[in-house]
């Protein structure tokens, strides 16, 4: 008279809409940590010298390299937005005895989102 | 015209008698103001008495009648027939508990996690009685309010694919209770539990998947309690970090 232990399934993901997506969610990580990879080398290069940096370039605009960059890019998308919609969760904010709504704390993180960007933008095309 | 009637798959396991759970069908009236449960009680008053399945209250408030349903867990007091008819009903036991009977699951590892958490306020010194009870604001209690909702349905952990991976992570709803009490005005215990909740099986092991707030009906929010214990046990970190001879 023993209780049946069910088999932990490996296709759970599959079950429902919900958990699709955030194994999606999970996987855009796989790119994101590539395009790490490819910064990386770029700054690896640079410190080579100008030689080494300008066929680096090269490599990153040859096709396979561009469709990766734009993977990563939509993958950063993904996973930055969907991010920002669950930052409620973690982050209560209270003003006295008031919370401060969700879409306030979502609408925060995309400000400093654009405020960063901006920044970086301002170095990178500034300079 | 006859009258309409739905059919409900139901999961059976005999312990001694079924190797491994089977599916049995029941063909039962269809009435539009019927729940879920209300179909397996006809099953079991007039069809098959050996149907075996928890529940008590039949409106929301005991937390016993949690099964799958089509593959999401609900409670079946909640589950109008009306949502799936005409087709048929799969109901099974909560996912990812071990099967006693039927629809019956085993409670055993979540009764031992929830007293883990020491669900209860604890007090470094209890005042005398004398002295009165330990008041509150309305304020003090809406900053908890809504994790005491919770009826231990389970519902959160038969959505929860992590418990279903990792069988020793604490839970959705254990977490959640724990979240209530360290969030109270009146409790000294956050440290107790702090152990279990930003333990190896703790807060961490969730990913943040979420169907358990989805499935919850007492809008709970336990993946919500998770990742601010999350925040909180990192804050713990940091100040351990930055001031070690301070107060944690």
């Amino acid at each position: 008279m023993s209780p049946f232990h069910r088999p932990p399934r490996f296709n759970w993901w599959l079950e429902n809409r919900a958990y699709a997506l955030f194994v999606v969610r999970e996987l855009t990580s796989v790119f994101i940590a590539a395009y790490v990879v490819l910064v990386l080398l770029l700054l690896r290069n640079l410190a080579l010298g100008r030689e080494a940096y300008e066929a680096y370039l090269r490599v990153l605009a040859t096709p396979g390299m561009v469709v990766l960059q734009i993977v990563a890019f939509a993958a950063a998308l993904y996973h930055s937005i969907t991010w920002f919609a669950l930052s409620p969760k973690a982050m209560v904010v209270r003003l006295g005895e008031k919370r401060v709504p969700p879409r306030v704390v979502v609408g925060a993180n995309y400000v400093a989102w654009i405020v960063v960007s901006a920044i970086i933008a301002w170095i990178v095309l500034g300079a | 015209m006859p009258a309409p009637t739905i059919t409900l798959e139901v999961l059976r396991y005999r312990p001694g008698q079924d190797q491994a759970p089977v599916f049995q069908a029941y063909r039962v009236p269809y009435r539009d103001d019927w729940v879920v449960l209300d179909a397996l009680n006809y099953i079991k008053d007039e069809m098959d008495g050996t149907v075996s399945y928890r529940w008590s209250c039949r409106m929301g408030v005991c937390g016993s009648c949690g099964m799958m349903i089509n593959g999401v867990p609900k409670l079946s007091c909640a589950a109008f027939l009306r949502d799936y008819y005409p087709a048929t009903v799969r109901v099974e036991p909560l996912a990812h508990f071990p099967i006693e009977r039927d629809l019956v699951i085993v409670l055993d590892d979540f009764m031992q996690k929830l007293s883990a958490v020491k669900p209860w306020i604890i007090r470094k010194d209890e005042r005398p009685v004398a002295e009165r009870e330990y008041r509150q604001t309305p304020a003090e209690l809406d900053r908890y309010k809504q994790f005491s909702m919770c009826i231990n349905c389970l519902l959160c952990y038969a959505a929860c694919p992590v418990y279903e991976l990792e069988p020793r992570f604490v839970g959705p709803a254990a977490i959640a209770l724990a979240a209530r009490y360290n969030m109270d005005s009146r409790d000294e215990g956050r440290q107790q539990r702090q152990e279990i909740v930003a333990g190896p099986d703790g807060v961490w092991d969730c990913t943040l998947v979420g169907e358990c707030t989805t499935v919850c009906p007492t809008d709970v929010d336990p993946a919500g309690a998770i990742q601010q214990g999350k925040l909180s046990s990192a804050v713990d970190w940091v100040k351990s970090v930055m001031l070690p001879w301070g107060k944690r």
